[in-house]
């Protein structure tokens, strides 16, 4: 896809998303209510109303090529880009939902596993290291220190005897 | 200027208590490396490491992450100078005649003259902050929500008028941030409100965090990754404290040019959008027209790493001015800043100065400190710097990624924030390659529900009459600047068009 397409294809997705936003705005009370002002809806709608207006302001500008992106040819993704970015987001898709399953931690293990050895090629001592010293940090920071819990999932039992000598 | 002074006194006393010096320090350090790293700013570093504040008191917090925002300020020219890659846009003018001083064996020069600029920038503007602040925030005791609500529409004006990016696509950033920031509960009937699909999480709203930890974490390592293809070369740097001292010495050569554009940079800071990249190229613009080598800009002149870098920590300090002031933040980073104070229970705004005067005071102290304890970590650590740039790219990011995404869960608990964060980052990043202004986004979610609290306040109270906002008169200027600002650029144009007429007739 060309830089140009993807300028066309954003704004009519981001018009639809107004459009979306401005029917869900409107099951609220949009207009005046007497003694209390604007409705709920009012603001949102408004505000959704003039998005609208800027995307179909970018597409009139797409149409007559104004914009830089209008006039751009080039990929709007090059395949190196596609890997680089696509192999980043990928891990950070797979840390989310395997969070839910096998809580953080041992996401995080993984995640750093695939990105330090396959991703980064660095050596075994190296993401060994890295690999139990981040998730370890993070505990500390956040368990420990700040007291907030971070999701275990299936490995909570795993912890207990870790909160055992913690709030012994 | 007497009762400043004293509790100017009390601040910087302040600042010195252990809890809130440590923070100075480790703020220092750990901004100097944020700024350092290619891609990544103060934003960037104070988004990231907000949530890990909720360990001290907000005095020592704000006091953390204004060290952070000063440490980045500085950290920014290392990677400009040593790489060729600016550390943050805030940095893109240091690279101009940084890049080549270290191409000729100069860069301890280049990172010295950047360390020094900076101090001198940072020194004149909280100077300039000290003076400014407490009439400001005097004069703003008079706002009440009509004037609050014009002062919001001014900020989002300069944005349009002042950042010089595409009008339509920076109106819908701002518009989608105050839309993003209505998802929840009503401000004022409490009712649900734009609650997708029924999923409950949506019932609590987006934190700001959210959307800043996404574009500015997750989205920015993104576009670094695009950017730098993950490969970067580092020019080497030896410096010995002989060659520091002698490099300090030099100081001579640019202290006025650096001085005029401190002063600049700070004023040009205290405007939202405005800020501190177009600072420091109108600083860098400045000292190479009063230059008695203007040739030499561009190929290794000193004076042009100087003049952006005292310029941008000058706007730096600026931006922080309206945020403590009126409530208004100056820069993305001030608006994460603001959107901190209010996680930490404190409403800026001119109200700061009499309800939490040991707050303000000790910030304000804590900037002189940190301005000091930079220049001199800075100066001391250089080499080590440098040698953590050279850390892989495969290893930065998915550190980064990691704390964004613990980062994200911490606010509110709950996975719902972090897929979101998570969505952010990637839409951020797609619509940033079409050009689309993502600042904008960040302050509107974080001034949405004060914006629309006074929007509906000020409709309340005159019966709908959206008449309100040009009859009182401090309300009346700032529309008419606001007006003005977003004509601004229209008028450019015109003329622009007018001028290529002309000269085509003339050929």
């Amino acid at each position: 896809m060309t830089v140009r397409t993807a300028e066309f294809v954003m704004a009519i997705v981001l018009s639809l998303c107004s459009i979306g936003l401005m029917i869900k705005s409107a099951e609220l009370n949009i207009g005046w209510i007497e003694g209390r002002g604007p409705g709920s809806g009012a603001w949102p709608f408004w505000l959704a109303t003039g998005m609208l207006i800027c995307c179909l302001w970018t597409l009139w500008r797409w149409f007559r090529r104004i914009t830089p992106e209008s006039r751009n040819t080039s990929l709007y993704m090059s395949h190196q880009t596609m890997v680089i970015v696509g192999t980043s987001a990928g891990a950070i898709l797979f840390l989310l939902a395997a969070t839910h399953w096998i809580g953080l931690y041992a996401s995080l293990v993984l995640f750093l596993l695939f990105y330090l050895k396959y991703v980064g090629r660095h050596t075994w001592v190296l993401t060994i290291v890295l690999t139990i010293g981040i998730p370890v940090f993070i505990f500390c920071l956040f368990e420990w220190a700040l007291k907030i819990p971070l999701p275990k999932a299936i490995t909570e039992p795993l912890f207990y005897p870790i909160y055992d000598l913690m709030y012994s | 200027m007497g009762e400043t002074l004293g509790l100017l006194a009390g601040g910087l006393a302040q600042a010195f208590e252990p809890v809130n010096f440590s923070m100075i320090i480790i703020g220092c350090v750990l901004g100097l490396l944020v700024g350092a790293m290619p891609g990544l700013g103060s934003v960037n570093g104070v988004a990231i490491l907000l949530p890990i504040t909720f360990l001290v008191p907000p005095t020592a917090a704000i006091i953390f992450l204004a060290a952070i925002y000063y440490g980045a300020m500085y950290g920014g020219a290392i990677s400009s100078i040593t790489l060729g890659i600016p550390g943050a846009s805030t940095a893109v003018a240091t690279v101009f005649d940084g890049r080549p001083l270290a191409q000729a064996g100069k860069a301890d020069k280049a990172l010295t003259a950047a360390a020094m600029a900076s101090f001198i920038g940072g020194t004149i503007s909280v100077v300039l902050f000290t003076l400014f602040a407490p009439p400001l925030a005097e004069f703003a005791l008079k706002f009440g929500p009509a004037e609050e609500f014009a002062l919001m529409v001014l900020a989002f004006a300069t944005f349009i008028g002042l950042g010089g990016d595409d009008i339509p696509k920076t109106i819908f950033s701002i518009l989608i941030g105050l839309v993003l920031a209505t998802i929840g509960l009503d401000i004022i009937s409490g009712q649900p409100r734009l609650i997708f699909f029924d999923v409950s999480g949506f019932l609590h709203g987006i934190n700001f965090l959210v959307l800043a930890i996404g574009i500015y974490g997750i989205g920015e390592m993104l576009w670094t990754l695009e950017q730098t293809k993950g490969e970067v070369t580092v020019h080497n740097v030896k410096l010995s404290m002989k060659e520091i001292i002698k490099d300090i010495k030099d100081v001579k050569e640019y202290i006025g040019t650096t001085s005029l554009g401190s002063t600049l940079g700070y004023f040009v800071g205290t405007l939202p959008a405005a800020g501190a990249t177009p600072a420091s190229l109108m600083s860098y613009g400045l000292a190479k027209t009063f230059s008695k080598q203007p040739e030499t800009f561009g190929k290794g002149n000193v004076s042009g790493v100087a003049a952006p870098e005292a310029a941008n920590n000058a706007a730096s300090t600026g931006s922080m001015l309206p945020m403590i002031t009126l409530g208004i933040p100056g820069s993305p980073t001030t608006a994460i800043l603001l959107g901190g104070m209010i996680i930490w229970g404190l409403r800026p705004g001119p109200l700061l100065f009499t309800e939490h005067p040991e707050f303000v005071w000790g910030l304000i102290g804590s900037l002189y400190v940190a301005n000091l304890a930079t220049l001199l970590i800075n100066l001391m650590f250089i080499p080590v710097f440098v040698k953590i740039l050279t850390l892989p790219f495969t290893i930065l990011a998915p550190t980064i990624y990691i704390l964004c995404v613990v980062g994200g869960y911490a606010p509110t608990q709950t996975m719902h924030d972090v897929w979101l964060m998570f969505l952010f980052g990637v839409v951020g990043y797609l619509l940033r390659k079409l050009n689309y202004p993502v600042a904008p986004a960040v302050l509107a979610i974080v001034l949405g529900p004060l914006a629309e609290r006074s929007l509906r306040q000020s409709l309340l109270s005159s019966q709908g009459d959206p008449m309100i906002f040009l009859e009182r008169p401090i309300s009346l200027v700032c529309i008419l600047i606001a007006v003005a600002l977003v004509l601004v650029p229209v008028y450019q144009k015109m003329k622009r068009k007018k001028n290529a007429e002309q000269s085509g007739q003339e050929a």
